[in-house]
Formats: C-alpha cells, sequence, structure tokens
C-alpha cells in the first residue's frame, strides 16, 4: 500500500513538472509572443500618452507669450512646496501697476506629479510635459524657470 | 530585546533577515531566534523607510493628503486614495456621480488584479521559480498601461480627488480593459499550469504557517490572508460603499488555514475582480465624472472614519477635525501591520526555509507597515 502511494506521488510530481515545462517550453519555441522592450534602443518609437505626468512645463505661443498671470493658485495647491512665483509690477500704457509674474520657479527635485497644480491654474497656463528622462548630474539643474526670458503675458487672459 | 548576531543563554542562535534581504520585499528587518533549523521566536523591527506620513498630512489640505497614500501601498494606490477621498466626501456630505463611482470601482478592480498578479509571481520567485514573475508582469503592464493612459502615472496614480475623480476616462478606456479581460482569461489557466498544481509548490505550501480563524481575529488579520482562515472581513460585502452593493460577486473563502490556501484565495480573488470587471465595462452611466466642490475644503468639527478594502485587507482612514483646512490628526489602520503581527505566532515551531513562504503569503508591502 505504501509503495503504491509512494510511485503514485512520484508519477503525480513528474506529471505537474512536465505541464509547467511543456508551458515554459511554449515561450521558448515561440518568439513572436515575446513582449520585451529594448530600452533605450527603442527611444525613436516610444510614444507616451498624452496624459503621461512627466514634468510641469509652460506653454508659449509663438509670440513668445505665456498664460500666466502670477495668481499664485498652483504655489497654494502645491503639497510640497514645488513652485515659487516671484512677481513684479509692470506699468501698462494707462500708466497703472499691473501684477505679473517675474519668475516662475519649478523645483523638479521636489515634485511628485501628482497633477493639483495643472487642476488649480484657472489659465491653463501649464501643462504636464511627456518627458521622464530627468537624470541630471548636478542637483542645482532640476531647479527650472519655466517661463521663458523676456515673455509676456498674452492678450486677454485676466 | 536582542540586538546581535549571537547566542542565548539557552543555546540559540540569532540572526538578522534584512533590512537589504530580496525575501522581505523591501527593508523589513527580522529578528529570529533558531534553536537548530527551528524558529522559536521572530521579533520584525520597522523604522526603516518611515517617512510620517500620518504627521505630513496634518499639514496638508484635505484635497493634498489624498496623494501621500499613494506612497504608503503602492501597489493598490488607487483603493488608498479611493479611502480618503471617501472620508473627505462623508465629511462634507458631497454626492459623488454616478459615472465617477463606476469609474473609481473599475479602477479599484484593475488595481486588485494587479496587486494580486504582481504577488502571484513574486510569492513563485520566494519559494525559487523565477519565470511566473515574467509571466506576471506581461499582464501587470497592460494594466499599467491602463492606468498610465487615463490616470497619467503608473503607480502612484492620484487619480481620485473629493468629489470624484480628476479627468474623464480616456476613449480608448473600454476596449482596453475588455482586451485585458480577454488576455486574463487566456493566461489565467497558464498561471495555474506553473504554479497551482506544481508538486513542488504545493509542498512547500500545504500545511504550512497554519493561522486559525480565532488567531487571526485576534490578530486583527484582514484580507485574503484571513479570508484563507475562514473569517468573514470583505468590506466590500460586509460595509458596501460606492454601489458595490449593486454588483453580483462573492466573498472567496477558504477553511484550509495554511499558506496554500491564501494563495488559492488570492487566485480565486482575481476571478471575482473580473467578473465585476465585466459587469461595469460596458455599462459606465453618462454624466459628470466630478461633483462640483467649493475651491476650500474644510470638513466639519468631529472625528470621522471610513474603510475601504485593499488588496491586502482593511484600510481605515481616521480624521479629527478642528474645522479648519487641514486636519488635526490622522491615523490610517494599515492592512500590511497587523499582517506582519501575526508573522511570529504563524512561523513558530516551523523550518526557517519555510518562514519565506509564510511572509510571502501574506503579501506584505513594507512602506505599508512603515508609514
Amino acid at each position: 500500500m505504501f509503495l503504491k502511494e509512494y510511485i503514485s506521488d512520484v508519477a503525480g510530481a513528474l506529471k505537474s513538472l512536465f505541464i509547467g515545462m511543456k508551458r515554459t517550453g511554449y515561450y521558448f519555441t515561440h518568439h513572436k509572443e515575446i513582449i520585451t522592450e529594448q530600452y533605450p534602443d527603442n527611444r525613436a518609437t516610444l510614444v507616451l500618452p498624452e496624459r503621461f505626468r512627466g514634468e510641469v512645463v509652460m506653454t508659449h505661443n509663438e509670440n513668445n507669450e505665456h498664460r500666466c498671470t502670477g495668481c499664485t493658485a498652483c504655489e497654494l495647491a502645491c503639497p510640497n512646496g514645488t513652485i515659487k512665483i516671484v512677481t513684479k509690477f509692470d506699468i501698462n500704457a494707462e500708466g497703472k501697476k499691473k501684477k505679473a509674474v517675474d519668475k516662475f520657479v519649478y523645483h523638479l527635485e521636489l515634485c511628485t506629479m501628482c497633477n493639483l497644480c495643472i487642476q488649480a491654474c484657472p489659465t491653463d497656463a501649464i501643462k504636464m510635459a511627456q518627458t521622464f528622462e530627468h537624470s541630471v548630474y548636478d542637483r542645482s539643474l532640476l531647479t527650472k524657470v519655466l517661463n521663458k526670458p523676456d515673455s509676456k503675458l498674452q492678450e486677454g487672459v485676466e | 530585546m536582542i540586538e546581535e548576531i549571537g547566542t542565548t543563554e539557552q543555546g540559540d542562535l540569532i540572526i538578522n533577515v534584512g533590512p537589504q534581504h530580496p525575501a522581505t520585499h523591501g527593508v523589513l528587518h527580522l529578528v529570529i531566534t533558531l534553536n537548530g533549523e527551528t524558529i522559536k521566536k521572530i521579533e520584525p523591527h520597522l523604522g526603516y523607510i518611515h517617512r510620517s506620513i500620518e504627521k505630513m498630512c496634518e499639514s496638508l489640505t484635505y484635497r493634498q493628503f489624498i496623494y501621500t497614500t499613494s506612497r504608503m501601498d503602492y501597489l493598490s494606490s488607487h483603493i488608498n486614495n479611493h479611502g480618503c477621498a471617501l472620508l473627505v466626501e462623508k465629511g462634507l456630505q458631497i454626492e459623488v456621480p454616478p459615472r465617477a463611482q463606476v469609474i473609481r470601482i473599475l479602477m479599484d478592480e484593475l488595481t486588485r488584479i494587479a496587486s494580486h498578479i504582481l504577488w502571484w509571481g513574486a510569492m513563485a520567485m520566494d519559494l525559487g521559480a523565477m519565470t511566473p514573475y515574467f509571466h506576471a508582469f506581461r499582464e501587470r503592464e497592460l494594466i499599467n498601461d491602463i492606468m498610465e493612459e487615463t490616470c497619467g502615472a503608473r503607480l502612484t496614480m492620484n487619480y481620485q480627488v473629493p468629489g470624484g475623480v480628476m479627468a474623464d476616462i480616456h476613449p480608448n478606456f473600454q476596449r482596453r480593459v475588455k482586451d485585458i479581460i480577454k488576455q486574463l482569461y487566456k493566461k489565467l489557466p497558464e498561471y495555474d499550469e506553473l504554479v497551482t498544481g506544481n508538486t513542488i509548490f504545493k509542498a512547500r505550501t500545504q500545511g504550512i504557517g497554519y493561522l486559525s480563524k480565532e488567531d487571526a481575529i485576534s490578530y486583527g488579520v484582514t484580507g485574503p490572508s484571513a479570508r484563507a482562515s475562514g473569517v468573514s472581513c470583505d468590506i466590500r460585502k460586509l460595509y458596501p460603499y460606492e454601489g458595490y452593493e449593486k454588483l453580483n460577486f462573492q466573498e472567496v473563502m477558504h477553511t484550509g488555514c495554511d499558506t496554500y490556501s491564501r494563495y488559492l484565495v488570492r487566485m480565486i480573488e482575481i476571478r471575482e475582480s473580473i467578473s465585476i470587471l465585466e459587469q461595469l465595462v460596458d455599462n459606465i452611466p453618462e454624466g459628470d465624472y466630478q461633483a462640483k466642490t467649493k475651491a476650500v475644503l474644510k470638513l466639519p468639527k468631529g472625528e470621522f472614519y471610513t474603510r475601504v478594502e485593499t488588496a491586502r485587507g482593511e484600510l481605515g482612514v481616521y480624521v479629527v477635525s478642528e474645522g479648519g483646512t487641514t486636519p488635526y490628526r490622522i491615523k490610517f489602520r494599515s492592512p500590511g501591520f497587523s499582517n506582519l503581527c501575526a508573522l511570529d505566532h504563524m512561523t513558530r515551531g516551523q523550518k526557517i526555509g519555510d518562514m519565506v513562504a509564510i511572509m510571502g503569503s501574506l503579501d506584505l508591502v513594507i512602506p505599508d507597515i512603515d508609514r
């Protein structure tokens, strides 16, 4: 009785191992089902979804104009203090003082890509870019000024 | 407390497993007292990745604190965010639109499937099988692609906001979910072929790590680990939230109480989650994806508690509010911590080689234990 059980155990074990090895062998012989992508060789063909959150960027149009009014809604919405907005006072054509953004400082090293600043922005001035290779040699390079030099507020954005 | 390697007065050997050990899936440090190969005592040491999330949340507003919970149990980050969003909605009595509710459940179940699939691969790898890990990542990658397309991130989504979800679903979402359902039905039998019926796997898991129903309750074990001991603890069934009561699914229970039954419960739970996806994917109601909320959220004075069923068990979110924009105190009842507490009881008298299998079957995620 003991011998019979022992032999059936061994037979069952061999059968289960064979079933598993058959599955492994199947993938060994079917190369087309391999789904691994060879990064970074596939950089040229790599398409990230448009909603992918890589880093915060500010959109500028062809006249070097942005839509940021310097309202600091994003600064208040950010949980990590990633965004610091330095404002200045512009004097417009009528001689009135008007608040405008001087420097939109963005600390990429503090950012967790939570998208709360984008949601908070009332004028759609900032958006998420699809970049993801953020490695640099020096930490200070991660602190960025998002508004381009000499850029202005777009007409009609309040 | 025993701190260093050596022997006790009784001649027992003390060894440290971790904090840098591949079998602990993170930085868990176990001080094990051994008598020969038999485990006499396990003492888990925590604190290697403590980020004081609860304290951090006290300085964040009710919109901001949700993102930190993705960093607790990163494999079910959606469900963690869900629990926090539910709490804010409960406090402010916000009605969530039906479309947002359905999207939330779909995302939760996708997260649960992804988490269980990854666990399946990691469990098999703990026991020495390398192939299943790659099979698991194949399917998990498809789910991550769905998350990436709709939520914008693969792991720390931050997609659930008070009042609904952050953005509407991507136009491809429904087609992609149907694809993944088809793919899983095709590939789950392969999982069973590779691991479930395997003799070596059975021999290493059956009858090991016994946790009786009474012990599971007294240690506060929840989730699939407790359901394998016959404890009915599925929050989705017992305290339904977000319309889970309208869905047709089973609470998976097993009475084996050992490592193998914990494995089986999770494998059946994947199939239950797929059936939930099937019921909802074609029935997403039209309408808003987010309720209109005030710009500044202020919870009324008082105490609030919500619970959700994550892939590992019950997550409780407890907030004391003083009526301001930030919580006065936040406490997360994380499933991993209670499940880890039962490890010492389950491993006593077992062999050191089985410790890895028992720990793997608890599905521990260390950042969840050590917030």
